[in-house]
């Protein structure tokens, strides 16, 4: 049985999903998803210019690709909520990432106003994949909000400083039964192997691709690197040893007859 | 709390002193540190760190790509009046200089947007003088109507208002405010403004921070280089921006570091703020903060800003005219002469050339 992850009704096969905003021309973005196999992009809506055919990043979205929208600019609830239903009115479909951030110097997300959006735009049918500061209890929250699935940050947006936050995620993977999508702070694929055999459902790569020297190579290694942790995930690698498993400081005297008793 | 309360915490601060002290080593610090403090920025901006540009343009570069990515927003600005009460010593629209005075009327403001509209851009920047008889708040409004039809995202340079004024500016559709304080020295800032309203320097220094009150997205502040001691200007604005972004988290903070440029009258600049020194300015700011946005507008001229893609700046002003209506009548005098005339495709292709990415369009009013 193919191993496939299954949102809003969609089955996919590729388990690494692309930001768009930091390339350096728009017209890479189809080369990296061949390269990459990626089938979920997200685009900010604040960069759609349906008026504007050459310069609108629309245009170059593969068309078998599903399109998140993504709340970018969105300061509170309600921003990411007008955001939204500008996304659908301009024919961008129901899936929608929800991004609010009320803080431009870390650009960390605002779980409090997130778990509302969520809880309005799943309301509305929307396929709602929020974006958030590792949290048990909030991710809890959004769970019941109606989120699809949840998107920690591994480290703040932009910093390639990789899965900083990977204790908190592998809580999130343990106890939300919902698929946890490792979103921003992955800078080398290696990190995000790291994360899928974790047991993430997924990672979203932006800055790491768009700003590397070749970002249709890098696209490539990181698809490479996604598919092989999340094959290692499926293996069950085996169980890390502290201590050279032939030697039983503690307990050999069990297996020793007649040895088990002071005299 | 306001901003002028640090400007007073540093008045006695002996800058020269500062500088003297600061050695090789300690800009190689200061350059490395991840969370730069303010006298990190100050060593940044030293003569001695002069010798150490190459590595704060590399960082400046690293930053500037990894949070913003390989892509430069583009605008351009309108001015749509040049009536002005104050007398700014180094501004062409100057309230003492013979000028023919005027203002666009609504269908003046539609012909010169339907202009702008056909390069692609969508972000705008509306710019009158200082008049509240005759561009007075409902007219700024009228006119913030007119461009919504075309633009996505409205800034406005105007005249300083109060918080009441910015929240009906940013209801009406205007969601980024310019505000320059043009000089952070009080004394020189007396000398500049002989008369009109904008002598009151604290009712300015105040004004970015009523707009982020009043419900601004984004602000730009910045100092008119070369009417004081660059480097102290530089250092105030860093840390005016450091102030603003501190308190309103959620706006977004920009600075702007223009050179003054040859206008009517016969003042001349007071400091001369060299190519050299605008590159160690904008190198050190970004490096103070890495996420703030750097506009280099057309004041500068074409060489110099293709060079300054990759130094840090993250907007820059294309196809511009700084005469009222100067894109559909063209025969009035602007506010300052432009230093780079290129139309906005023209910018469009340089960034292609370099491998930058232009942004027509970063915001959409919701
Ligand atoms: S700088 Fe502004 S306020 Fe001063 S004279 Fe020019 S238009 Fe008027």
């Amino acid at each position: 049985m193919p191993d496939t992850l299954k949102i809003g009704g969609r089955e996919l096969t590729s388990r690494l999903f692309l930001g768009t905003g930091k390339f350096a021309g728009n017209k890479l973005i189809s080369g990296v998803v061949n390269a990459s196999g990626v089938q979920v992009i997200t685009v900010a809506v604040r960069r759609v210019d349906t008026s504007f055919a050459e310069e609108n990043i629309l245009t170059y979205i593969p068309e078998d690709c599903i399109l998140m929208p993504n709340t970018s600019g969105a300061r509170n609830a309600k921003e990411a909520v007008r955001i939204a239903r500008l996304a659908r009115a301009a024919g961008c479909g129901n899936w929608i990432k929800i991004e609010v951030i009320s803080d431009n110097r870390y650009l960390l997300p605002d779980n409090h106003e997130t778990i509302k959006a969520t809880e309005m735009l799943s309301a509305e049918g929307f396929i709602v994949l929020p974006y958030m500061s590792p949290d048990l209890m909030d991710a809890r929250r959004l769970a019941d909000a109606g989120a699809a699935a949840v998107m920690p940050l591994g480290a703040p947006i932009g910093t390639n400083r990789g899965l900083r936050t990977g204790e908190l995620i592998r809580i999130l993977i343990e106890e939300i039964p919902l698929p946890i999508i490792v979103d921003a702070g992955i800078g080398r694929p290696s990190e995000a192997a790291e994360a899928m055999e974790m047991g993430a459902a997924a990672v979203l790569v932006n800055t790491a691709i768009a700003t590397a020297d070749d970002p249709v190579a890098m696209g490539r290694a990181f698809g490479m690197a996604v598919a092989a942790g999340r094959m290692a995930y499926l293996s069950g690698p085996g169980a890390v040893q502290q201590c050279a498993s032939a030697s039983s400081p503690l307990t050999g005297f069990l297996s020793q007859e007649g040895c088990n008793e002071l005299s | 709390m306001s901003f002028l309360k640090i400007i007073e915490e540093y008045q006695d601060f002996n800058i020269d002193a500062f500088f003297d002290r600061v050695t090789e080593a300690g800009v190689r610090r200061a350059i490395g540190q991840d969370r730069l403090s303010a006298m990190d920025y100050l060593t940044l901006l030293s003569p001695r760190a002069e010798s150490c540009l190459e590595e704060m343009a590399q960082k400046a570069h690293r930053l500037t790509v990894q949070h913003f990515g390989r892509t430069m927003l583009l605008f351009t600005p309108i001015y749509t009046a040049n009536y002005c009460v104050n007398r700014c010593l180094y501004c062409s629209f100057n309230a003492g200089n013979k000028l023919h005075r005027t203002k666009l009327t609504p269908k003046e403001v539609s012909a010169e947007a339907e202009i702008i509209a056909a390069t692609g851009l969508k972000h705008i920047l509306l710019l009158t003088g200082e008049s509240r008889q005759h561009t007075p708040v409902s007219y700024i409004k009228d006119c913030v109507r007119l461009l919504k039809r075309r633009f996505t995202s409205i800034s406005i340079e105007i005249y300083p208002l109060n918080r009441e004024e910015y929240s009906e500016l940013s209801e009406a559709g205007v969601d980024g405010l310019t505000l320059y304080q043009e000089t952070y020295d009080r004394d020189a800032y007396a000398c500049l403004h002989p008369s009109g309203p904008k002598r009151d320097y604290i009712y300015r220094l105040d004004a970015p921070e009523r707009g982020c009150r009043g419900g601004m997205r984004s602000v730009n502040i910045g100092a008119l280089l070369g009417l004081s001691r660059w480097r102290r200007e530089a250092f105030l604005t860093g840390l005016h921006a450091d102030y603003l972004q501190s308190s309103y988290p959620d706006v977004e903070i920009s600075i702007s570091p223009p050179r003054m440029r040859p206008h009517l009258g016969g003042f001349q600049p007071a400091v001369n703020v060299t190519d050299t020194n605008l590159v160690q300015y904008v190198t050190a700011f970004r490096l103070f903060m890495p996420r703030s946005g750097i506009t280099l507008s057309t004041r500068e001229p074409a060489g110099l800003r293709n060079n300054m893609t990759k130094l840090g700046v993250t907007k820059m002003s294309g196809g511009t005219s700084t005469a009222v209506g100067g894109r559909s009548n063209g025969s009035e005098a602007g506010q300052f002469s432009i230093a780079d005339e290129r139309s906005v495709e023209e910018m469009a292709n340089m960034l292609y050339r370099q491998g930058y990415q232009p942004v027509f369009k970063d915001w959409q009013a919701v």
